[in-house]
């Protein structure tokens, strides 16, 4: 069950503090009312016009459906988890559904606030290509499906903030050196300046947990979608990327003194028996920080970033087998297994 | 036609120009605002309201009466009233018949943005209002030079350069 997300991989563009990019569009269908007006009847008519969508194959290989209603609480939450699809689109029993490929680089969300939000997300600093692609897969859905559209608004969505191009541009950001130094304050003053919206590890109403920000545009009117994105990717981003390595320069200058903070971190990684999510987020982002800046040699990214992603509440269960996944399952059993999973995964090489 | 009043407002004018054309001469007077859209850079003695961007001198609203309230949307049946609390629009028509009201939340919201330059789909829709970007461009580049941002205006001029006098429809960003 190894997700091959595109927040986790290893490289990327300026990986060591974007962690991934994402594009999202949002697009309504003409004619009919936005979803939160819709009927049942509605929104299973919008669901399939969406499904007889043909994606464009190269760039959604494998692409399933995932009808949210017959997901269990679980599933849904293995996939909001993964950054497939909104806690918003997790909730509720109305009709409402996923598109997603094989390599959770594309999904698809029908009938969350809008009647599509589609995205793409790829690894470190890629807007561009992620926008080239969202931008052909939304071709693709237009070939099939009116959207509402007027000549002076652009694209129609159902919150006037959206409005226009319709376009979310978005990166993840690992801020921890920032954080250590106290001025994740001052770079929230800086990016509200900037006009840019700063939320948590799972968007609108989450919080930074493992220091990691999601930083996005504000503006969706009045300029095109080239515009945002070289104000965004050309300008904002690598201004915020410098405070952190910045911020990363100002703590090397700490030598053992950071180290040691660094270093124990992975000592209680290998050594303790229990471990809950928030805990582990915060010892792990510091993992990930000492490695990126060269101080820690023994631990690879790659099993860091996967473990942000199995130490979460609904993989852990998962990842616990079959058995398990079915019953409700104590919170204390539930902090023992993250501990053993990451003991595990981070125990010192041995020649095997 | 007085030298000291707006040729098109008849407001106090703070812009004069002369412009010969064909051998045939012309006076231009215009009042800070009418200057602004026709792409002069306005004198920093100009009226304060002209020099401060969209939306951030408001005069007083005006006293509510039910009459100057949208009606509902004649698609959906939400009333502007409704809008107001949830900040959700009901149906595509909303943005019509919600008219003025709307279009003033939407360009606050949106920072001054008023019209839609971006993609168009490629069914249906229409074209990109050239017209209006180039108008809009024009506007922001003098308005960068005025402030001695000139990276900024020298970035605002190759865009306007880079648009062609008429650009096929495509539905490329």
């Amino acid at each position: 069950m190894l997700s091959s997300g595109p927040w986790l991989q290893p490289n990327g563009p300026d990986c060591d503090v974007v962690a991934s990019s994402r594009v999202r569009l949002a697009r309504n269908v003409a004619g009919l009312p936005f979803s939160n007006r819709a009927s049942v009847a509605q929104r299973l008519q919008i669901l399939a016009l969406l499904q007889r969508v043909e994606f464009p194959p190269e760039l959604t290989r494998g692409v399933v459906w995932v009808n949210l209603n017959q997901a269990t609480p679980r599933e849904r939450q293995l996939l909001v988890e993964r950054h497939l699809i909104s806690r918003q689109l997790a909730e509720g029993d109305l009709p409402r559904a996923v598109a997603i490929a094989e390599d959770e680089s594309v999904s698809v969300m029908v009938n969350e606030e809008d009647h599509v939000r589609l995205q793409v997300v790829l690894p470190g600093l890629q807007l561009a290509s992620a926008l080239e692609r969202a931008d052909r897969i939304d071709d693709a859905i237009e070939a099939s499906v009116d959207f509402a559209f007027n000549r002076r608004y652009g694209y129609l969505t159902a919150c006037p903030t959206n409005v226009g191009c319709g376009m979310r541009l978005s990166v993840m950001m690992h801020l921890p050196a920032l954080r250590i130094t106290n001025e994740i304050e001052r770079v929230k003053r800086a990016a509200k300046e900037l006009n840019l919206v700063v939320r948590g590890f799972y968007g609108e109403g989450s919080d930074a947990t493992g220091d990691f920000f999601q930083v996005s545009n504000q503006t969706t009117l009045g300029l095109a979608e080239r515009e945002l994105l070289e104000k965004f990717q050309g300008e904002v981003v690598p201004l915020l990327v410098s405070y952190e390595r910045h911020a990363r320069e100002v703590l090397a200058r700490q030598g053992s003194v950071l180290d040691d903070r660094l270093h124990r971190a992975v000592g209680i990684l290998r050594a303790a028996r229990l471990l809950g999510t928030d805990e582990a987020m915060k010892l792990l982002s510091r993992v990930r920080l000492g490695i990126h800046m060269g101080r820690i040699a023994d631990v690879a990214i790659d099993v860091v970033n996967r473990l942000l992603l199995q130490v979460q509440p609904a993989h852990l269960q998962t990842g616990l087998g079959p058995a398990a996944a079915a019953r409700e399952i104590s919170g204390e059993e539930l902090r023992e297994a993250r501990a053993t999973l990451v003991r595990t995964a981070m125990a010192p090489a041995s020649s095997t | 036609m007085s030298r000291d009043s707006c040729e098109h407002c008849g407001k106090p004018a703070v812009v004069h120009d002369v412009i010969i054309k064909g051998g045939e001469r012309r006076e231009v007077h215009l009042c800070a605002e009418h200057a602004k859209a026709a792409g002069y850079a306005v004198p920093s003695a100009a009226p304060i309201a002209a020099l401060l961007g969209p939306g951030v001198a408001v005069p007083p609203s005006a006293p509510r009466s039910a009459s100057s309230l949208p009606t509902a949307c004649p698609g959906c049946g939400l009333s502007f009233n409704q809008f107001r609390q949830t900040g959700v629009l009901g149906c595509p028509q909303c943005y019509d018949a919600f008219g003025t009201p709307l279009a003033s939340l939407i360009e606050k919201a949106q920072m001054g943005g008023l019209n839609h330059v971006g993609k168009t789909p490629r069914r249906g829709g229409g074209g990109i209002d050239m017209q209006l970007l180039r108008q809009r461009l024009a506007r922001e580049l003098e308005e960068a030079v005025a402030a001695e941002q000139y990276e900024r205006a020298a970035k605002l001029r190759d865009r306007l350069l880079s648009l062609k006098p008429t650009e096929p429809r495509s539905g490329t960003v």
